[in-house]
């Protein structure tokens, strides 16, 4: 009797679940059948098993002269991998200075940096223009990574790290054995560091993959143009003109190359998620 | 002795300065002056007229007094209504889901599994996910096509010419990236609990409903008040999705005009005061929101603060 309810309410969060997953992977699933149709095929109507033109779409994409993806798909991975080297290692850093030494400082800046942890970079982005146009960056990648030097929600995610995982005594160890403070921390910290470094590293890369705003206004020359940009530049061309296998396999080359690192990775990205709290 | 360890001590002290340096350098290059110009900017008529530029000239408070007439509590009002349309749904699925995947009762198999679909729109990029929607939604796209076909309507549902069709799917779009990250934060809190009150409340009798409203709702509350916070701030944010979806016209009738279009439209044309006036506005919103979840963490980590210190004071 009392093992009853319980059945009826595992059924319902079953179906609740598939439908949430189908959901999920719905859109998806059009979008890779229809990035293998022909444009024709496509107009047709809807199908649920993936046609024969992929090849020749990924071809017509590739050496379309209106939109640069070859080029647009290297900008796109420079700037990420750049983010987030950069930015996984100056939040270490900072996350290690704050973290083994005392300083009178020590304490505001920590502060400092927890106020800002959810700051949206968009309230500054007039003077950002302002300033990288004077500095001659415009229409530059430097732009678009340099700045993640200062990432305070990966700077947390280290910092709460070493509380649990680094203990101090090892670098005061390292310093009785004549280890200087820097090659310490490249030597003896960043290697205890890895794992959290690895799963910030691909939120970082992610994120700047992703990122559409301050790039599009950072951007205007055709050849350093990176992927989101692109697709903006798609839905303003006239759409209806469009070969849609063409618009369908550029969305994939952007989504497709995230979706199988995230399903090889998944098992430490969502225990990242769990860990982390914080996302900008 | 004691005074050469102390010699030691200040001489490390300044390696914490080097350390925390580059952040703080970038920080002030990248976003303080940027946002110390764009206040003084927001003083200022300033903008472009055909190829001329016209001023700075101070003008005092008129860009602010002109956003009010140009429509700005219009798109907070979009803003906050497609926030609402996506965070309601978000807040009610990821609670439901997070209690159900920590119910030792329920018994769910493939918990793995439907974590790493739910969260996998999260990673999606967001303008490729609006111009597939975009594609699919269209009149004559697949959505449509298949509808008619299947007999349900007789006509293409034209979503994008609708101004709730076009919030709806904005919304929809925001529920499905960030229903994910939400579960899981929130399965992590409840799993913080301590098990011995569910199992207590097994004992005495409660029923599920009473045990979600009595202690995993209660007991997970500062987390609920940070994914709150910080998913307003998302929404204050919302730029990529309407943006591509209307392609910058927050069309139908500029009824998903988001805040942060209005300033990329400023932006664009380089009205530096009328964008220095939506950005101020957007920066103080914000900096209350930051205020918030500054307390809601510091409340959260009361014991990890404790450890720092004892740690620190080791060290």
């Amino acid at each position: 009797m009392e093992k009853k309810p319980s059945h009826v309410r595992t059924v319902i969060a079953y179906i609740v679940l598939i439908i949430l997953t189908f959901l999920c992977l719905f859109f998806f699933y059009i979008l890779i059948i229809n990035a293998s149709r022909h444009h024709s095929e496509i107009q047709k109507g809807f199908s649920f098993l993936p046609g024969t033109a992929f090849v020749r779409n990924l071809k017509n994409v590739l050496k379309d002269a209106n939109i640069p993806v070859v080029s647009g798909i290297k900008n796109s991975l420079i700037v990420s991998s750049l983010s987030a080297a950069i930015a996984t290692y100056f939040s270490a850093l900072t996350a290690y200075g704050l973290y083994a030494y005392n300083f009178k400082l020590k304490k505001p800046a920590f502060i400092f940096i927890m106020l800002i942890l959810v700051m949206p970079t968009q309230v500054s982005a007039l003077g950002f223009i302002n300033l990288i146009t004077k500095m001659k960056m415009l229409n530059t990648l430097y732009p678009l990574f340099l700045p993640s030097i200062a990432a305070p929600a990966v700077f947390y995610f280290m910092y709460s790290y070493m509380q649990s995982s680094l203990p101090i005594e090892l670098v005061e160890a390292a310093r009785i054995d004549g280890c200087g403070e820097f090659r310490t921390f490249n030597r003896i910290v960043l290697p205890i560091m890895k794992p959290a470094m690895a799963v910030q590293a691909i939120f970082a890369f992610v994120s700047s993959w992703n990122n559409f705003f301050i790039p599009a206004l950072v951007i205007s020359d055709n050849s350093k143009k990176t992927l989101p940009i692109l697709i903006a530049s798609l839905r303003s061309a006239d759409f209806l003109k469009f070969d849609m296998g063409k618009v369908y396999m550029l969305i994939t080359i952007a989504i497709v190359p995230i979706i199988i690192v995230y399903i090889a990775l998944s098992k430490y990205i969502v225990a990242g998620v769990a860990l982390g709290g914080v996302k900008e | 002795m004691d005074k050469g360890k102390k010699i030691k001590d200040v001489s490390y002290a300044k390696y914490g300065y080097f350390f925390i340096a580059p952040f703080f350098i970038a920080f002030l290059i990248f976003q303080l002056i940027p946002l110390g110009q764009t206040i003084y900017y927001s003083f200022f008529e300033y903008y472009r007229s055909g190829l001329k530029i016209i001023g700075p000239n101070p003008v005092g408070f008129a860009n602010y007094q002109a956003l009010v007439e140009s429509g700005f509590l219009k798109y907070a009002g979009n803003t906050i209504i497609m926030w609402l349309i996506g965070f309601v749904p978000q807040i009610i699925v990821s609670l439901i889901l997070a209690a159900w995947f920590t119910d030792v009762r329920l018994r769910i198999k493939g918990k793995q599994f439907f974590k790493v679909v739910i969260y996998m729109p999260n990673l999606i990029m967001a303008s490729a996910f609006a111009m597939l929607f975009f594609a699919l939604f269209s009149d004559n796209g697949p959505v449509n096509s298949t509808l008619i076909s299947l007999g349900i309507l007789h006509q293409p549902f034209r979503f994008l010419s609708t101004v709730w069709g076009t919030r709806g799917l904005v919304g929809l779009m925001n529920f499905l990236m960030w229903f994910g990250n939400t579960t899981i934060l929130l399965m992590a809190a409840v799993m913080g609990i301590n098990p011995a009150l569910f199992e207590a409340a097994e004992l005495d009798g409660c029923s599920p409903r009473q045990t979600f409203f009595k202690i995993t709702l209660p007991m997970i509350r500062p987390i609920l008040v940070y994914v709150l916070i910080t998913s307003m701030i998302g929404g204050l944010q919302m730029f990529d999705v309407p943006q591509i979806l209307t392609n910058a016209q927050g069309s139908p009738n500029r009824s998903t005009m988001t805040l942060i279009m209005f300033l990329n439209n400023h932006l664009y044309s380089k009205n530096y005061g009328m964008a220095g006036a939506v950005s101020v506005i957007l920066f103080i919103v914000c900096a209350i929101l930051c205020l918030l979840v500054y307390f809601t963490l510091n409340a959260d980590d009361g014991m990890s603060h404790g450890k720092k210190k004892k740690k620190a004071r080791r060290a």
